[in-house]
């Protein structure tokens, strides 16, 4: 099961090192870690995908609290929160009309172009892992040169705040 | 406000917290805080090996329920109580170790003796503190020490560069401190207490498992009115040895993969068990699967994460496990609930205790390990501290010895590390030095740390090693000789050293003993004398430990001494 883990920890050094260590020898899989500090700067959140059962989900969580410098920790429900991410690929571009064809492409699910060349072509895609999975069916044909994703990012849905 | 610097304000932190003794070894990267040490009231007790001094400290923490402390300095010093550290941690143990770093500065530069004991650790620790400038020690050494001792208690490490240790700086020291992502306690929810009341007393079969964290949480009176009022039966965890009277007529003992036979057979009978502080280890119930089948569980304990890990729970009572069984025992009186234990249940359980006391076979040669224990017993007075080494002899002073007063008996039982038993009874002796305190051991584990005896007979803190000398790696004997098809390999010790002159080589004195009378005689004459002894006890090296439940089967599968 594909689950979404929120955790807010203290904005300190060591503390990502424990977040990965825990699943590291816990066993535990990590499928995506986002990072970065909250309206306050002594916060961090963490934003965690995993493939799990549902014992091995709840020990994970149960693990994470138990850590002392995680402060909230919680399972995020798909459908009452809000979750993307930003995925940048690097497109070959073989012949000119790859270029008109990726842009509409681009433009359909409302993706950025940066850096068009003769030979290459950057797209970047906020979006939920569903649509980011279709799109880079679509364009594996042109043959992707380079991929860079963030990992989730996700927030509870206004009024389930306290929910997970 | 005066200035100090880091040493001296950790002196008068440790001071603060009430530290009165100390097990290390100074080195490069501590030398300031030993100078500090030279000029403060705390006893410093000089160990031969730093993993010895973490033992210690961790002894001493069990038996005084307060953190023990040790110093290391940094590198191999810092290295060397990693052993110590992941025991007290496996164990629960309170414990503060403090080490020494290298110059904040040379951080990360693989200085000379620097090892990134932070991250070594980070999995074996409850916390692990770095101050980087004097000013933080004050603080840091409260919350270790708050950390160490709450909750389910663990060690706590405070690695403290050089610079910090000698730079001064203007401190303050805090009455008290708030860590904002520890929770150490919550309130046992009194619904499900009694839930789980409800569902104790209508089980046909119910049984109680008692863990270590019994003892840790001192709940051995509410235990004990719990078992009586409903008159079940108690088994042990190996830790929760002696956290019910072994001689109780409703004690059946530790279960296990060498657990008493009559304690496996009963659990495996029951319906329901009351589950105290205990994580179900793989080493006391088997296959998880198999344990939990047609099994209803009721799981206390102070930590959240434990319910759920191992095995599937009923009810969850999360707290600590003193308060949640008073609260038990408090609504059974009030409910004027007392039952006389004339139940089916009750007759088969007798009976399956009589059976087995009577019928098992004893492995025939005169110094059985099962005479020797009981021997021991006899000549041992009920309060003294009993430690145990790790192997065979453990596992028959599991079986043989029983613990009459709680909480007098300590083993490394999650870790399993040989050579903790001795030194670790050098701590209780610094904690309790008014009762005997006897370490059970095997040679090949005191091999390991024998070189305590030098700090026993220095330091003024007897203890007495009850020596099963069967000059074999005896557990792993019995494996290769079980599971290996005899295919004995790195098991021999070849009677060396000569034990009765390694003792008296440290000054300490050496009985060999090769008869239950002299046994006796042996144990009553280190008792009287208060001087470090070994006993070195030859036993029959082909003796197995029985019963025995294989790694990867179930309690049911128990083999029997044939």
């Amino acid at each position: 099961m594909w689950s979404i883990i929120s955790v807010l920890v203290e904005n300190k050094p060591g503390v990502l090192f424990k977040i990965t260590n825990l699943f590291r020898s816990r066993n535990y899989n990590i499928d995506s870690i986002s990072v970065g500090i909250t309206e306050n700067p002594e916060v961090s959140r963490m934003t965690i995908t995993t493939e799990a059962d549902e014992k091995q989900l709840s020990q994970i969580i149960k693990q994470l609290d138990k850590l002392i410098d995680t402060l909230e920790v919680k399972l995020l429900d798909e459908k009452k929160s809000v979750y993307r991410e930003l995925v940048m690929m690097k497109l070959k571009v073989s012949k000119p009309t790859d270029i008109k064809e990726i842009t509409d492409l681009a433009n359909a699910f409302k993706c950025d172009v940066h850096d068009v060349r003769k030979s290459s072509i950057i797209i970047e895609i906020t979006a939920t892992p569903d649509r980011v999975s279709a799109l880079v069916d679509l364009v594996k044909g042109y043959g992707i040169l380079e991929m860079a994703r963030t990992g989730i990012c996700a927030l509870a849905r206004g009024g389930y705040e306290n929910e997970g | 406000m005066e200035k100090i610097s880091g040493a001296r304000s950790l002196m008068i932190a440790l001071e603060k917290e009430g530290v009165e003794i100390a097990f290390g070894l100074p080195g490069g990267a501590n030398l300031p805080i030993y100078d500090e040490l030279y000029k403060s009231n705390i006893r410093h007790v000089l160990v031969r090996h730093e993993q010895s001094a973490s033992h210690m400290a961790d002894g001493f923490g069990r038996v005084s329920r307060r953190p023990g402390v040790c110093f290391a300095t940094s590198g191999p010093g810092a290295t060397n109580i990693v052993t110590g550290i992941a025991t007290a941690q496996a164990d629960s143990a309170p414990m503060v170790a403090i080490t020494g770093q290298v110059p904040s500065k040379m951080i990360g530069r693989d200085a000379f003796q620097e090892s990134d004991i932070i991250g070594i650790t980070n999995p074996i620790v409850k916390y692990a503190f770095q101050p980087m400038s004097p000013n933080e020690v004050p603080e840091v050494v409260k919350k270790a020490f708050y950390i160490a001792s709450t909750g389910r208690p663990g060690p706590v490490l405070i690695d403290i560069p050089k610079d910090v240790q000698q730079n001064e700086a203007e401190v303050h020291f805090p009455s008290e401190v708030k860590i904002r992502g520890y929770h150490p306690w919550v309130d046992p929810d009194v619904i499900q207490i009694e839930r789980a009341t409800d569902m104790l007393l209508s089980a046909e079969r119910p049984i109680i498992l008692a863990g270590g964290g019994v003892i840790i949480s001192s709940a051995f009176a509410e235990l004990q009115s719990i078992a009586e009022l409903l008159m079940i039966p108690v088994v042990t965890t190996f830790k929760g040895k002696g956290s019910f009277p072994e001689n109780h007529p409703l004690s059946l003992g530790p279960i296990g993969m060498h657990g008493h036979a009559e304690a496996n057979k009963m659990m495996t009978e029951a319906d329901c068990v009351l589950a105290c502080g205990s994580r179900f280890s793989d080493r006391s119930v088997g296959t998880f699967e198999e344990f939990e089948r047609n099994l209803k569980i009721i799981h206390m304990d102070v930590d959240p994460a434990e319910i759920g890990k191992n095995q599937t729970t009923n009810v969850a009572v999360v707290g600590d496990v003193k308060t949640s069984l008073r609260i038990m025992v408090k609504m059974l009186i009030q409910k004027a609930i007392k039952r006389n234990g004339e139940n089916a249940w009750a007759k088969r359980v007798k009976e399956t205790k009589d059976y087995y006391r009577e019928n098992l076979k004893i492995h025939p040669h005169p110094l059985a390990a099962s005479k020797v224990l009981k021997k021991l017993r006899e000549v041992l007075p009920a309060q003294s501290i009993v430690t145990t080494e790790v192997g065979q002899h453990q596992m028959w002073a599991s079986l043989f010895f029983d613990v009459i007063h709680p909480g007098t008996f300590f083993s490394s039982t999650g870790l399993g590390t040989m050579g903790w038993g001795f030194p670790a009874a050098i701590g209780a002796k610094a904690a309790k030095p008014d009762v005997p305190v006897l370490d059970i051991a095997g040679e090949g584990s005191f091999n390991m740390t024998e070189n305590s005896l030098a700090v026993s007979v220095l330091e003024d803190l007897p203890v007495i090693v009850f020596l099963l000398n069967n000059f074999t790696l005896g557990m792993v004997a019995q494996w290769q000789r079980t599971f290996y098809d005899r295919r004995m390999i790195g098991v021999d010790l070849k009677n060396c050293p000569d034990y009765v002159k390694v003792a008296e080589a440290y000054g300490a004195q050496g009985i060999r003993a090769t008869t239950l009378d002299e046994i006796g005689k042996a144990v009553q004459t280190a008792i009287k004398s208060n001087v470090a002894t070994v006993i070195d006890i030859p036993i029959d090296p082909q003796e197995d430990v029985l019963p025995f439940v294989a790694p990867g089967t179930s309690l049911k599968d128990m083999i029997l001494p044939s």
